[in-house]
């Protein structure tokens, strides 16, 4: 292929172009959804293959640079592909085309107007996406940035009709954009006053910045782009705007494009800056602690099942900034086998997540178009309409659940060596953190295998709430194809994770200039440090899982051979037994709000045991709303209430504004 | 030293031009302001003829006759016919009274004297009161703007401080290309027309030129 000179990044070039050249050809064709389902979305779908397949490509060869001729004066766009960029672009491929050959399914009954229009902003979202990891200058970073933050802000507000989803998309939109001016400034600082042409990527890796000047940039970036990660305490958007967008733009939203702000992390911190500092480390770690414990402890007590993935991916985002800290921390103290190690664990589980939350997103479109129904206290039973989606919506709730031996399991248990084998940092303080952390991410780990048994029976097991959806039926073709990859994909990335670390020691080298010793010296086993230590074969697993599961079925068979019956769920030989009796999602939530209630703002409204017609009602609020944004909010109307106080309406008040201005400036200049 | 008959004579009329800013300042009929603009146009025409003749810069000439013809004619036309129109003879009013105008006159005068000090020093011994004047004038212009309650009497004030402008760029630095000179002409004579439209405009909606009015139009919540 090399012979006829063309390069990876030509071809991630031009994927991105075909993506826009499909946008465009969706909106062309509205007048003909049918032919926008079955031809637009599935082009989408084989070009996010083929950009997975040439990231896969780049994975392994050196960087390659491309320098178009159009964008600023001085400052043409500049593109750059390397090991880095490479793996998000696999994750945004291979998530991307599951999306794309859902969505086909998925939005066949739009209207053709509304159609054509989500089918252009969609495919901008992937092209944008795609040019955010490409880009080589601020100037295409942030371009690029920004069309990902008003693409996916339109797909967000595709019912736009309705105010709560206006609302849900008014402040994403105002959070990208704060987040959005914070990174601007970010490349500003490290620009440091060399003309235009110093900022591209490669002149910010030559600039020495000070230690003062380098944590400005790096604490401005790491607010810009935690706003758009969903970090604490700028997550606030993420639980209305996720509920709100189509299925399938949930699932890209939080599945790849969170990982955007996380890959903007890793190519600032390691890459453009050229120092680090031990504090860095230990604040993402914190905030990453913080960020993990809120969302699962909220997910927890959701009744909406899309909010309930909304606040999950919160804690997924928080497990990976924890990553990222552990490898600061590993990173500025010289551990750099260990610093390896948490790396490889964190762009493992963008990885991971970015297949099983998807997955998760889109059942959750299925059973939403089957049922009609977001609330889960409505739901029950789906597993006897909706079979296909249930089995493979298992997969992604026993790989989220960090179960083995599938993908979330792996790079949990990467995250938790890293932290096990940490003693002996020179710094006192972090040596003590190190441990409540890595308590913190095990009770959070666990937290969410609860959230997802809660999110899986109460969804698909026991009986049906509600006389609703009696015909709900499985998803089509094209859906099922898409939740099959992913599906297939969270497998996969369990069973050969030797193979994807292999990969992944590129960019370790690339960032670190570390690498793994010998955890992928066997192709069975993954020993992260030693094969004394701990080491984990997922096909030994798989088979003594399947194994013991064959022999439990085939005893069960051969002791009860024809004498088991199939009766109502959780009958218990009770005989009045309801729906209603069964746990209820709020129900399910009730110990972890007890527990945790000092964080939540609750509010119940309980019946007497006398009402006839009881309700119950209960509300678990964020507090950081009423704590930090509502005061927030006051000050700047107040701030613009002082500023309106100049606008008097009177001519000779600006005029004299002006003179006065002109006098000033006559004087001191 | 012995300065030349020819710039005696420019800073003759820097030092009119002055004079008649202050009486604009002063004047409150709008009649007799409009005829003070016109004279103020005049000298302007005046003094750049003489700095035509005595630089030998063609242009200036043209600049000079452009000069005559619009601030000195066609402009006070106008204007007088907009006042007819409007039917708005009666005086001035103003919002400080006029002696305090006057006063805040003379000291953005000293203002501007001690500013044009350190430029003056730079250029040649000719021009050195020059630039004080020009500013001055242009910063009296603005002060006019500010205490006039009428659209037209603002409109007027604005007018002479686009010829203090212009005075400023002939005296001082020997005249601007005669394109920017076409360009400025052109520009102020649009922007008086499309005063005059919105003269009319500010009447039909609040029956009245006083640009009081007009501070309903802010933002509802303040």
């Amino acid at each position: 292929m090399n012979g006829l000179g063309v390069l990876p990044i030509d071809v991630a070039g031009g994927a991105i172009l075909l993506w826009i050249v499909s946008g465009f050809l969706g909106l062309a064709l509205q007048r003909s959804p049918r032919l926008i389902c079955k031809l637009v979305f599935p082009a989408g779908a084989c070009v996010s293959l083929a950009l997975a397949a040439c990231g896969f490509w780049a994975l392994g060869s050196a960087a390659n640079i491309a320098v178009l001729p159009l964008g600023l004066p001085d400052l043409p766009l500049h593109f750059r592909l390397d090991p880095l960029s490479a793996f998000f672009l696999i994750l945004l491929g291979g998530a991307s085309f599951g999306a794309s050959l859902f969505s086909a399914g998925y939005f066949k009954f739009m209207a053709g107007q509304v159609l054509g229009l989500l089918c252009l902003e969609y495919h901008l979202f992937l092209a944008s996406m795609a040019m955010v990891l490409l880009a080589d200058d601020a100037y295409s970073f942030m371009v690029a940035w920004e069309t990902m933050a008003l693409s996916s802000y339109f797909l967000v507000t595709t019912d736009h009709a309705i105010p709560d989803i206006r609302r849900a998309g008014f402040l994403y939109l105002l959070i990208a954009h704060v987040g959005a001016m914070a990174i601007l400034l970010s490349f500003g600082v490290m620009q440091a006053g060399h003309g235009i042409a110093a900022y591209t990527f490669d002149a910010m890796r030559q600039v020495q910045l000070s230690s003062f000047w380098a944590s400005v940039a790096f604490l401005l970036a790491l607010f810009g782009f935690g706003a758009k990660a969903g970090m604490l305490p700028l997550h606030v958007w993420l639980p209305e705007a996720h509920p709100a967008a189509p299925s399938p733009v949930s699932a890209l939203m939080s599945g790849v494009m969170l990982k955007m702000a996380i890959y903007g992390i890793l190519r600032l911190t390691f890459d453009l800056l050229g120092t680090q500092i031990w504090w860095w480390g230990v604040l993402v770690l914190a905030l990453g602690l913080l960020t993990a414990m809120f969302g699962v402890m909220f997910a927890a007590v959701q009744a909406d099942m899309k909010r309930l993935l909304a606040y999950s991916s919160i804690e997924n985002i928080g497990l990976l900034l924890v990553g990222i800290g552990l490898t600061l921390i590993f990173h500025v103290y010289g551990r750099d086998t260990l610093a390896a190690l948490s790396l490889a664990a964190t762009l493992y589980h963008s990885l991971n997540h970015a297949f099983f939350k998807s997955l998760l997103f889109l059942g959750t479109g299925s059973i939403l178009h089957a049922t009609g129904e977001r609330n889960m206290g409505q739901l029950g039973g789906l597993i006897h309409h909706m079979p296909w989606v249930s089995v493979l919506m298992l997969v992604g709730v026993l790989a989220i659940s960090g179960l083995p031996p599938l993908n979330g399991f792996v790079s949990e248990w990467l995250l938790l060596q890293a932290f096990l084998l940490s003693p002996g940092l020179p710094n006192s303080y972090v040596n003590m953190l190190v441990p409540v952390a890595a308590a913190g991410v095990a009770l959070s780990a666990a937290l969410s295998a609860y959230v997802m048994v809660k999110f899986y029976g109460v969804i698909f097991l026991g009986q049906r709430r509600e006389n609703a959806h009696k015909h709900a039926h499985d998803a089509g073709i094209w859906e099922r194809a898409g939740l099959l990859w992913l599906a297939f994909a969270c497998v996969v990335l369990g069973l050969i994770p030797v193979f994807v670390i292999r990969k992944i020691d590129a960019i370790s080298q690339m960032l670190l200039g570390a690498h793994l010793g010998n955890a992928t010296a066997s192709w069975m086993f993954l020993a992260p440090v030693d094969t004394h230590r701990a080491s984990y074969g997922p096909l030994y697993f798989l088979l003594a899982v399947a194994g013991v599961m064959l022999l439990t079925v085939l005893l069960v068979r051969r002791l009860y051979h024809g004498r088991s019956r199939r009766g109502p769920a959780w009958d218990c030989g009770f005989p009045a037994q309801s729906a209603r009796m069964q746990d209820t999602a709020e129900g399910f939530g009730q110990p972890i709000r007890r527990i945790f209630e000092p964080f939540f703002r609750i509010e119940n409204e309980l019946p007497t045991p006398f009402d006839t017609h009881p309700k119950y009602h209960g509300m678990s609020e964020d507090k950081l709303w009423g704590l930090l944004y509502l005061p927030l909010k006051g000050l700047i109307e107040k701030l613009s209430g002082w500023v309106s106080l100049l606008q008097h309406g009177r001519i000779h008040l600006y005029l004299a504004y002006t003179f006065v201005t002109l006098i000033v400036l006559l004087i001191f200049v | 030293m012995q300065i030349p008959l020819i710039l005696q004579f420019v800073n003759l009329l820097a030092s009119l031009l002055l004079l008649l800013v202050f009486a604009m300042l002063a004047q409150r009929r709008i009649l007799s302001l409009i005829n003070l603009f016109a004279w103020q146009g005049g000298i302007l025409a005046l003094s750049t003829f003489i700095v035509a003749y005595s630089t030998d810069q063609h242009h200036l000439y043209y600049s000079a006759g452009l000069t005559l013809v619009l601030k000195v004619l066609l402009l006070p036309w106008l204007l007088h016919r907009l006042v007819r129109k409007l039917k708005i003879r009666w005086e001035v009013e103003t919002l400080i009274n006029i002696p305090t105008t006057m006063l805040a006159g003379i000291a953005l005068v000293i203002f501007s004297f001690n500013l044009a000090a350190p430029i003056a020093e730079l250029a040649q011994g000719i021009t050195r009161g020059l630039i004080g004047i020009a500013l001055a004038c242009v910063l009296i212009s603005l002060l006019m703007m500010l205490t006039r309650r009428k659209a037209v009497t603002q409109v007027v004030a604005f007018l002479s401080l686009e010829n203090s402008l212009f005075f400023a760029a002939t005296s001082a630095t020997q005249g601007m290309p005669l394109i920017v000179e076409f360009g400025i002409a052109l520009d102020v004579l649009v922007a008086t027309f499309i005063f005059g439209i919105f003269f009319f405009q500010i009447r039909e909606t609040f029956d009245s030129l006083d640009i009081a009015h007009m501070e309903k139009l802010k933002d509802d919540n303040a």
